[in-house]
């Protein structure tokens, strides 16, 4: 999903750095009240760790690969506006030192993977909590499901910028459903990682979970053999 | 609910998780083109992308210049991004807490 420059034409990738830019300003403000003390290693953790996680490319069918984008991740361990920040730096890491996503193309490969992924996936998570069991399997679920609605509505916004200034000539229509096909499977990917590293989190540190604070006082830890308390 | 692990503890434990995926896991990930390049190729618009600004920068593509073997050159790759992506994050965070300003909670975004 990291765009290369080029793919998308000078005014529309300078009109969504604006975007991106705005978005990001709007996420420093909301992050300083949405941010608890104690998190701000766990955020740091959270952006390593989608870091390293997008460099592990797995296969998806005919040819393709896929990595996960983690927005969703991020969004439900540390919140939807520190969660699209840290997916943020990971972007601009990435681009700035690794040579990975474009410079001119930082503007929407940030909208694209950071913002929509974490703040519209996180969106997807809070409606999927309302309708599953309020268990730490039930977030772990709704994380899942929404990672991969996640990865889909990435590849949407892309479609979108491409049909506004994209280069090359192909049809918006034909890719947009090429974006959006092979997205889904790479989303699959994106929600049993995602799924398994929350479910991970909440066995180990379930307080440090932004997205299941509510079963503070709804579950009890479960007794477990050998638990140091 | 009480926690299990210290916060350090934790930090520590997810931090060498990430380094040791970038060792042990990154150097076997596939080379295959990714979704949006796939997409590119067969649509037929890969011919519009530009050799990236930086690609001839030290660490460019994930490896590191002088290290000859793929695997720790990936790997150092991985643990040196993992590194800064820690402490830029870590720093952005620290500096956002301590400017925030005194305001009611805002609400986080709701279906």
């Amino acid at each position: 999903m990291h765009a290369p420059d080029g793919f998308i034409d000078g005014p529309t990738s300078l009109a969504m750095g604006v975007v991106a830019a705005g978005g990001v300003a709007v996420c420093l403000r909301r992050a300083g009240q949405e941010l608890e003390e104690k998190q701000v290693p766990l955020a740091g953790l959270t952006a390593a760790f989608v870091f390293a996680v997008q460099m592990l490319n797995f296969p998806v069918a005919s040819g393709t690969s896929g990595h996960l984008l983690g927005g969703v991740l991020a969004a439900v361990l540390v919140g939807p506006w520190t969660g699209a920040l840290c997916v943020t730096v990971v972007v601009a890491v990435q681009a700035l030192l690794f040579a990975d996503g474009g410079l001119t193309a930082l503007g929407f490969n940030t909208v694209n993977m950071a913002l929509v992924t974490a703040l519209g996936g996180y969106l997807v998570f809070v409606g999927l909590r309302r309708v599953l069991p309020r268990t730490r399997g039930g977030v772990a679920l709704a994380a899942g499901l929404a990672a991969g609605v996640g990865v889909v509505l990435s590849s949407l916004a892309f479609s979108l910028q491409y049909a506004i200034g994209g280069t090359g000539g192909a049809s918006a229509g034909a890719v947009t459903a090429s974006m959006v096909g092979v997205h889904v499977l790479i989303g699959i990917g994106e929600g049993v990682i995602t799924a398994l590293t929350v479910s991970a989190v909440l066995a180990s540190r379930p307080d440090l979970v932004h997205g299941a604070r509510d079963l503070a006082v709804a579950e009890p830890p479960a007794p477990v053999a050998g638990a140091v308390s | 609910m009480r926690p299990r692990v210290r916060l350090g503890v934790f930090v520590a434990v997810g931090l060498g998780l990430a380094v040791a995926l970038a060792f042990l896991v990154a150097p076997e990930a596939s080379s295959q083109p990714d979704g949006l390049e796939k997409v590119a190729i067969d649509e037929g618009f890969i011919d519009g992308a530009r050799d990236h600004d930086l690609a001839g920068s030290p660490t460019a593509d994930y490896g590191v210049e002088g290290v000859d073997d793929a695997r720790l050159s990936t790997g150092l790759a991985g643990a040196l991004g993992i590194g800064i992506t820690f402490a830029v994050t870590g720093g952005l965070f620290w500096l956002v807490r301590r400017t925030r300003r005194d305001q009611p909670p805002v609400p986080e975004p709701t279906a």
